[in-house]
């Protein structure tokens, strides 16, 4: 069907992060095998070096809050002797929460906050590590299956400032490591992750018999149990219902983190209050479970991914993510059967999308995300920004911001999603933006040619060929169907 | 109305990049700084790149020309009406929209050369800037410009050598690269086409992709709103911006101690569709590098007696218009001559005619000067540099063209 050119691309494109100009030509006589090369339990892994690990990410962030606090406190102070009207609030958890991705935040009255600069640099020697680590894969088909699952099990830096100083090590520590073993490792190490508690506000929930909750009027907060079973697990349709939810909700009561809360000494672990554990049996899917406090939660999580609603629901979604927006229902079929078969082994998960013949034989109709797009063209110049704020802010403002999805079910990859005239339109300007340093240090029609070979269309040859400079034809092949779709 | 600033105020980034590169100061500025003798030339030298080739017949027309009205149906130039040409000599006239040229011309501080052509016969724009830049006889690759080679080669004390080369824009032009010390600088908001290329992205689209053909006119439209309605076809530079551009450039080569060879790059002149006559697309970007001129002559201020400016462009276009009002990639076109220290007031061709069999391949305006001839007779007569120097090292084997003499006061 596909010749090996055809095929060299879609190892590339469809399964990778997007070729160097001599990548193509090196896969043409095993495209399939590069791509199961980079399946390893450590293909994923992103060196540690000098990033935090999340107790210092939130380290760092708690340590700003408590000055932010004092300082809210003296200021308090002043007013109410002055008897003037109390000084504007500044920063802390809820304000720098709304105030946009960062990088973004700008107060351009005030001179800057030297903890507003610590934490951008935090963030950004994140950035900088990964997208280093893509730039420095062969295929990119191990990045690609690691940032979808950090993708499926996102957090967003939106929920405050603690998220902030924990998405780069939850990518780190809580994914990465898993993406190549069983979904259920998986699972549990994201679920009980101090980032995910936080953003899906497990840390909150109370059970209402527990010790802590006979005390207060605060309860359950269902937000975590609703969307592992919604997003992570079995789906939207997948079989649950509220009672499921509310029970789930209460199973996993006490899970929480260390620092924070009283009596809980330490920075940014797991942490089992038993205190706010709601005490008893409770039946989930069908199924009871005995109190047997934290691990109670984890049984829970362990059966799910055995419900076939879970099969589906991540072989759907790998294939649309991978393959096309409609996916080929036998390949849908495969994934799902191996994901039951093999009890979720991600390897071999990753082996049975790789071997399938439906995903190579479908057409190149997937619009590559943003971000994809951004390390595509990386890889094919073969240079990123030397700033990671540069890639930042054109994540940003192209509209994937990276690790701030819009809600928990992560950032779209459909067509209809990604298609947005002010997105589309601002790829294209940054394309122009990207091209002008790159194009003096080569031709675009070379570029071409060594990414697209014979798979180039006529129109686009033409368009970079007939290009009014080097720098716009570089734009127009970053910016042809070609280079858009993987 | 400046289109630009909405342009750039959604990309914060663009800006702060552009901001970034105009502070890359390079070692020249690290050099100790000696007064100038009194009395001694200081002589500045700018380039302007007109990239994407300049229609010559439309900037200076052949009116004289009998067949010129015949092939130029429909933006052919006028000596009467509203928009009528100005006329240069009796034969020439100059486009309406270049009115501070055509002062400078009156002046005699301008002039032009027509039916030039750089050593470049084949017809891609790529190809042709490396060989307007590299300062080679054809194609082939290399890293350095004539430009920087010409100040390389420079008697090392003088202040033109010693102060180095500016490049406006984020990357150094391939004619400024080399060994020589480069100044980078960049207004902050350069001049671009971004409507020129997002049509022809578009365009490719409208072949291949409708999906993305529909977003990406929605978002074309969407930015337009925000700019206040500029209508897409007037593609290319915007005027303002251009101006801004050149006067910043002037602002840094008239300082003491700023540098004295420049290069400066206006995108959009490729034309191949609605390309206009007196009014329209093409009258913009010309009213765009006359407003410029006027920015240069004001900025330079006293600097301007000792300024030549030449405007080259990598090729002309089709003789003939095409099926779109617009014209192709053709050959011969004209280079331009303007500042203080020019002796203008001529227009130098030796005319080729436009009839079918005078026509290169029967379709472009036959070359009879070359372009190299012009650079090396600056080169000579403004910045001293020798024939051989220049037929050796600056224009590699360009022995057989000779310098043309007379092009300096």
């Amino acid at each position: 069907m596909t010749t090996g050119d055809e095929r060299a691309l879609l190892a590339l494109q469809r399964f990778g992060l997007g070729g160097s100009p001599g990548a193509r030509a090196a896969l043409i006589d095993d495209p399939r095998g590069a791509c199961l090369a980079e399946i390893g339990p450590d293909r994923a892994v992103i060196p540690k070096g000098d990033l935090p690990d999340t107790p210092r990410g939130i380290q760092i962030v708690t340590e700003i809050e408590e000055r932010r606090r004092e300082m809210r406190e003296a200021q308090r102070k002043v007013a109410q002797a002055g008897n003037a009207m109390p000084a504007p609030q500044m920063g802390g958890e809820m304000a720098s929460g709304m105030a946009g991705p960062p990088g973004t935040a700008s107060r351009p009255n005030n001179p800057p906050d030297p903890d507003e600069i610590r934490l951008a640099d935090v963030f950004a020697a994140e950035v900088k590590a990964r997208v280093s680590f893509a730039m420095a894969q062969p295929v990119g088909f191990a990045e690609r299956w690691a940032q979808f699952w950090s993708n499926h099990f996102c957090v967003a830096t939106r929920r405050g400032q603690i998220m902030r100083g924990t998405v780069g090590p939850f990518e780190r520590e809580a994914i990465r490591p898993h993406v190549f073993g069983r979904f259920e490792t998986l699972l549990v190490a994201v679920e009980m992750h101090p980032a995910m508690l936080h953003y899906l506000d497990q840390r909150q929930s109370i059970g209402p018999n527990s010790p802590a909750g006979r005390r207060q009027k605060r309860g359950l907060n269902e937000n975590l149990a609703r969307e592992i079973l919604e997003l992570h697990t079995l789906g939207v349709g997948g079989g649950y219902s509220q009672a499921d939810v509310t029970a789930f909700a209460r199973v996993l009561t006490g899970w929480s983190i260390t620092g924070r809360d009283e009596n809980i000494d330490g920075f940014g672990g797991f942490a089992f209050a038993p205190n706010r554990h709601e005490p008893g049996s409770h039946s989930v899917m069908g199924k009871s479970y005995i109190d047997t406090g934290k691990e109670q939660g984890i049984a829970v999580l362990k059966d799910l991914t055995r419900h076939p609603s879970t099969a589906k629901f991540i072989a759907t979604k790998l294939a649309r993510h991978f393959v096309a927006d409609q996916p080929p229902a036998a390949l849908v079929k495969k994934l799902a059967d191996d994901f039951r078969k093999s009890e979720g082994d991600l390897a071999t998960l990753a082996r049975t999308l790789l071997t399938a013949e439906e995903a190579w034989a479908a057409p190149r109709s997937k619009l590559r995300t943003p971000n994809e797009f951004l390390l595509a063209a990386f890889r094919a110049v073969g240079q990123a920004p030397e700033r990671p704020q540069q890639v930042i802010n054109m994540l940003n403002l192209m509209g994937q911001p990276l690790w701030n999805p819009p809600g928990p079910n992560g950032h779209p990859d459909d067509e209809a999603s990604i298609a947005a005239p002010k997105a589309i339109k601002t790829r294209l300007d940054f394309s122009l933006q990207m091209a002008r340093p790159w194009a003096g240090k080569l031709d675009p029609r070379e570029l071409a040619e060594q990414l697209f070979g014979e798979t180039i269309s006529l129109e686009t040859r033409q368009a970079v060929a007939r290009a009014e400079t080097r720098p716009q034809g570089l734009a127009i092949l970053l910016m042809s169907p070609e280079f858009q779709r993987r | 109305m400046e289109p630009h600033n909405a342009y750039c105020q959604s990309m914060p980034l663009s800006r702060r990049g552009l901001l970034g590169a105009g502070l890359s100061f390079f070692a020249w500025s690290h050099l100790p700084k000696t007064a100038s003798a009194a009395g001694a030339r200081d002589p500045r030298f700018l380039t302007v790149i007109l990239r994407g080739a300049l229609d010559g017949l439309s900037a200076v027309a052949p009116l004289g020309d009998p067949d010129y009205e015949a092939l130029r149906v429909g933006i052919a130039l006028s000596k009467e009406g509203k928009d009528a040409a100005i006329p240069l000599d009796g034969f020439f006239a100059l486009h309406p929209k270049m009115p501070n040229f055509a002062r400078a011309y009156a002046a005699k501080q301008a002039l032009v050369v027509h039916a030039t052509a750089s050593p470049y016969r084949e017809r891609s724009h790529f190809d042709g800037q490396d060989v307007l830049e590299t300062g080679l006889g054809g194609v082939g690759r290399s890293d350095s410009g004539w430009l920087n080679r010409a100040l390389v080669a420079l008697p090392k004390g003088e202040r033109i050598a010693r102060q180095g080369g500016l490049g406006v824009g984020t990357v150094t032009p391939l004619i400024l690269r080399g060994e020589a010390n480069v100044l980078g600088w960049s207004p902050q908001r350069v001049a671009e086409a971004p409507e020129d290329l997002a049509k022809r992205v578009l365009d490719l689209y409208q072949h291949r992709d409708p999906v993305l053909a529909k977003a990406l006119a929605g978002g074309i439209k969407a930015d337009q709103l925000a700019k206040g309605g500029t209508e897409m076809e007037q593609g290319g530079g915007n005027p303002a911006v251009m101006a801004r551009a050149a006067a910043g450039a002037a602002r840094l080569m008239m300082k003491e101690d700023g540098p004295r060879v420049g290069v400066l790059s206006y995108d959009g002149w490729d034309t191949h569709a609605n390309q206009g006559g007196a009014t329209g697309r093409l009258a913009d970007l010309l009213d765009g590098l006359d407003r410029a001129f006027a920015a240069f002559e004001r900025e330079f201020g006293a600097a301007w007696k000792e300024t030549v400016i030449l405007v080259v462009t990598e090729f002309g276009r089709t003789a003939n218009i095409n099926g779109t009002e617009g014209s192709d990639h053709g050959t011969a076109t004209v280079a331009m001559l303007i500042g203080g220290a020019v002796r203008g007031g001529r227009v130098i061709a030796d005319w080729p005619g436009l009839k079918t069999a005078q026509l290169h391949q029967g379709r472009d305006l036959k070359p009879t000067t070359d372009l190299r001839a012009v650079m090396k007779g600056v080169m000579a007569d403004h910045l001293g540099l020798s024939a051989n120097v220049l037929a050796e090292r600056i224009f590699p084997d360009s022995g057989a063209v000779k310098p043309m003499s007379g092009l300096v006061a």
